[in-house]
């Protein structure tokens, strides 16, 4: 990379994190007991001793045009949630008996005790009223989708080392980008590539000051962000709002049915009906998931970015994989923008992105920089603001305000250590010098 | 740049400068004279070639954007030169309304409206400055507060309350409503600190989901008894007593104590991080927290402590808003400032007197961009545009030094945060 190869005496500053052996434990605390059982707790007597005996919640699990009907599930408020408390309380318990006898906590059963607490909330919230449970999901997954892929951008950065502020201006250049070009073009397939591009350029700005001018990352992703939503403002108040049915009228995906899964019941309509960008986030999760932890390409990535000194040792020249990294993920941030525009409402609005690359980033740690689950993250914040607005339909005892707060609080509690403490790339951040 | 002769000695022992890196040996430049500028011009040297080049990318967003520059590119070939006055025209235009709003105006007939743009960059200066030291205290420390819009949101909620519905005597009950808009916003700047002291919860991504949930709780207040105006539906809070609004500074302008209240915010701050024992710890903490914990210092407590203070510091921002130049609370009343508070910190290099220039830039060309907008149609974002690439240039100075020939080594911003393992 750069041409100062004789200085090996500067490898002094490159910090060494994984030196101490008692940090690449992670320390495990009371913390996820501790929180699962005050919130089982919460909602045994705030939701399930509150809610009236005689109410039941209902789900619809298919609709009337699908081919294969499902009944409506019905169940009996009050029972559910005692039910669905006493089980979290019990995953609560388990996890506290494996801290006190320092074994591991089988990790699913602290996920499973998050999930049936949101799901006694939702019966609780639904209680005398019936809600379609797969348009619910639908909805999550389609508020996901940029998340997913602002995630996998950061999995990609992080992982070899470079912190990903930057998700949110990656973001938003794709959704510009693509529907400035998808408009004057008149292709989607060719603002998808705008996209991508525009992604890319950002990711370039990120990689450059970064890698080559060393600039402190965080700090960096934020003035990328400003910079980004400053151009994008700009262009839209002098050109796009002028003349929006030249610039800003892209055409959108139409959703595409895959023929015998659609008809699978709930998980059909809500997996197998989606756009292309939506199989784009499939393939992209379950290639990145392969790819890093199943591949060459992967091993090398994850060693960057947990020892660079030592992959340096190994031959692997540091600095290059990262700034590939780093080029690749505003590729896939990019196409992920491109679903605010092609994917969903079509044309470029200011600001569109509204924070998303942020929630990509909290999401990202959520999952602990590994793909799948950021994917669950993601997944999690998409149903905690898709939930506004199928509660807002039926009367609930909740100001839509509060609804709208709920996945910024369970973003706070997710970082703050419910899914026990969270340890990120030992390298992450921290510029290394050959 | 011009050489200046001063003795090649060292230069005198500032500010502690920012760590840098061990330079790596550059080649002699036999041709060069060896310039020597003090220290303390770095810095302010290093922003106005970063304002210079962040102009001048400004101009080619201008230039492309415009309508005139597009029509005459049409015919390129045949007249390049009506291509090359438009674009001309069009940057010498925007800058020129951008200057008559933010410093001179020229085509005033008084000689108040010559000085008037001075008040509103003031004006505008005021929650920058104030926002601008809510991030630069905690950068010292290590940390990174995203959080300043929301505690400034908070800390308007607290000082707006006592402001419209206590009745108070004149002087005690603008105290008072400061105080409360200081409290809320250290109460939630706090929220931060208690969460990174005890978990280990990196502030970056709790600070900004405090910002949205401050948002929403601000729509949820608006919409409540309490704080909707009665008769309206739409989210606005009654006015704020006239006992209780800062009072202005000059007839005729909105220029209110707020300002005062920033310069004094600053003062403290400096007083704080190189005067007094509490400030040394959280510099320490900054430097290094496994020194700082073997020294003896309270880690957690330097995080909650610096951690309440910003978000005071923030509360000085949301009080001038809200009692100063808006005089109601509506949810616009943080809108864009926290994310201004940032950039004038890195520009101010997280220093209390950087901060106050940084603030009074800003402040200028946030007040002329409207003045710009107005009379020239040129969209005000530009002007984010130029924030954030001067603060892009001025985090690279290897950049702008190369692209003006520049020997002077520092003045950048260096490394203020700290990773996700900090």
């Amino acid at each position: 990379m750069s041409a100062d190869t004789t200085s090996n005496r500067a490898a002094g500053p490159a910090v060494d994190p994984a030196a101490d052996p008692a940090m690449v434990q992670p320390r495990r605390g009371w913390g996820t007991p501790v929180a699962l059982g005050v919130l089982a707790i919460v909602t045994l007597v705030g939701f399930g001793a509150t809610v009236s005996g005689e109410l039941s919640s209902g789900f619809r699990l298919s609709d009337a045009d699908d081919v294969v009907a499902v009944p409506t599930l019905t169940v009996p408020s009050q029972t559910a949630i005692i039910v669905l408390g006493v089980l979290a309380l019990a995953a609560a318990g388990y996890v506290g008996w494996a801290v006190t006898t320092r074994r591991r906590p089988l990790p699913i059963v602290a996920i499973a005790g998050g999930l049936l607490l949101v799901a006694a909330f939702l019966v609780w919230a639904v209680a005398g009223a019936e809600i379609p449970l797969v348009s619910l999901l639908q909805g999550s997954l389609f508020l996901a989708v940029p998340l997913v892929f602002g995630s996998m951008s950061g999995v990609l950065c992080e992982r070899a080392g470079v912190i990903n502020i930057a998700i949110e201006g990656q973001l938003l250049a794709g959704a510009f980008a693509s529907a400035v070009i998808a408009s004057l073009t008149g292709s989607i397939y060719v603002g998808l590539i705008a996209a991508m591009a525009a992604g890319l350029l950002v990711s370039w700005l990120l990689a450059v000051f970064a890698i080559r001018f060393v600039v402190d990352q965080i700090v960096l992703g934020f003035v990328l962000n400003v910079l980004v939503i400053g151009v994008t403002n700009f262009l839209y108040g002098q050109v796009l709002a002028n003349d929006g049915d030249r610039w800003n009228s892209p055409e959108r995906f139409q959703r595409l049915r895959i023929p015998v899964l659609a008809d699978i019941p709930v998980v059909g309509p809500v997996l197998f009906d989606q756009t292309l960008i939506v199989y784009c986030m499939y393939v992209t999760v379950a290639g990145l998931s392969f790819a890093l932890f199943r591949t060459r390409w992967g091993l090398r990535v994850r060693a960057v970015g947990e020892h660079p000194k030592a992959a340096d040792t190994a031959g692997l020249d540091v600095n290059r994989i990262r700034f590939r990294n780093v080029l690749l993920s505003g590729v896939v941030a990019g196409f992920g923008g491109a679903f605010f525009t092609l994917g969903s409402v079509g044309s470029f609005a200011e600001e569109m992105t509204s924070g998303q690359g942020f929630i990509a980033l909290a999401a990202l740690i959520f999952g602990r920089w590994s793909p799948l689950g950021a994917l669950v993250g993601a997944l999690l914040f998409g149903f905690a603001s898709n939930l506004q607005s199928v509660l807002s339909i039926i009367s609930t005892p909740i100001p839509s305000e509060f609804l709208l707060m709920a996945p910024y609080v369970v973003t706070i509690f997710a970082v703050a250590g419910l899914v026990g403490k969270v340890r990120a790339p030992a390298a992450d951040g921290i510029p290394y010098r050959p | 740049m011009s050489a200046t002769t001063a003795p090649p000695n060292p230069p005198p022992p500032g500010p502690p400068a920012p760590p840098t890196p061990p330079a790596p040996p550059t080649p002699v430049d036999a041709s060069a004279s060896p310039a020597r500028i003090p220290t303390w011009l770095r810095g302010p040297l290093l922003t106005l070639c970063a304002l210079i080049l962040a102009l001048a990318v400004g101009a080619i967003l201008i230039a492309v954007s415009d309508e005139d520059v597009r029509a005459a590119a049409a015919y390129f070939g045949a007249r390049p030169g009506d291509t090359l006055s438009a674009i001309v025209g069009a940057v010498a235009d925007a800058y020129a309304a951008l200057f008559r709003g933010a410093v001179l105006d020229t085509r005033a007939e008084s000689a108040a409206g010559l000085f008037a743009p001075i008040a509103d960059t003031l004006l505008f200066a005021t929650p920058l400055i104030a926002g601008g030291l809510a991030v630069a205290l905690p950068f010292k420390a290590g940390m990174f507060n995203i959080g300043a819009e929301g505690q400034i949101a908070i800390a308007a909620v607290g000082a707006a309350y006592v402001g419209f519905t206590c009745q108070l005597p004149l002087v005690i009950h603008a105290v008072v409503a400061v105080v409360a808009g200081l409290v809320c916003g250290a109460v939630w700047g706090g929220i931060a600190g208690v969460l990174r002291a005890a978990t280990g919860a990196s502030e970056v991504i709790t600070t900004i989901m405090l910002n949205y949930i401050a948002r929403f709780g601000l729509l949820y207040l608006l919409s409540t008894e309490a704080f909707l105006r009665p008769g309206r539906n739409d989210p606005i809070s009654p006015p704020i007593a006239d006992s209780a609004a800062l009072p202005a500074l000059l007839s005729g302008s909105r220029l209110n104590v707020g300002l005062i209240l920033a310069i004094l915010a600053a003062v403290f701050t400096w007083w704080l991080l190189t005067r007094s024992t509490i400030g040394f710890r959280f510099r320490a903490v900054g430097a290094n927290p496994d020194a700082a914990r073997t020294a003896g210092i309270s880690v957690p407590r330097a995080y909650i402590g610096v951690m309440l203070i910003a978000g005071a510091l923030a509360g000085v921002a949301g009080v001038s808003q809200v009692l100063g130049s808006e005089r109601v609370l509506t949810t616009g009343i943080s809108a864009g400032l926290g994310f201004d508070a940032i950039t004038v910190a890195l520009l101010g290099r997280a220093n209390p007197v950087g901060v106050v220039g940084a603030g009074l830039l800003f402040g200028a060309l946030n007040a002329g961009a409207i003045t710009m907008q107005a009379q020239t149609g040129t969209s005000l974002d530009i002007v984010t545009v130029i924030q954030a690439l001067i603060v892009l240039f001025i985090a690279a100075p290897e950049l702008v030094r190369r692209v003006f020939r520049l020997r002077v080594t520092g003045g950048g911003i260096g490394q203020l945060s700290k990773g996700w393992n900090a």
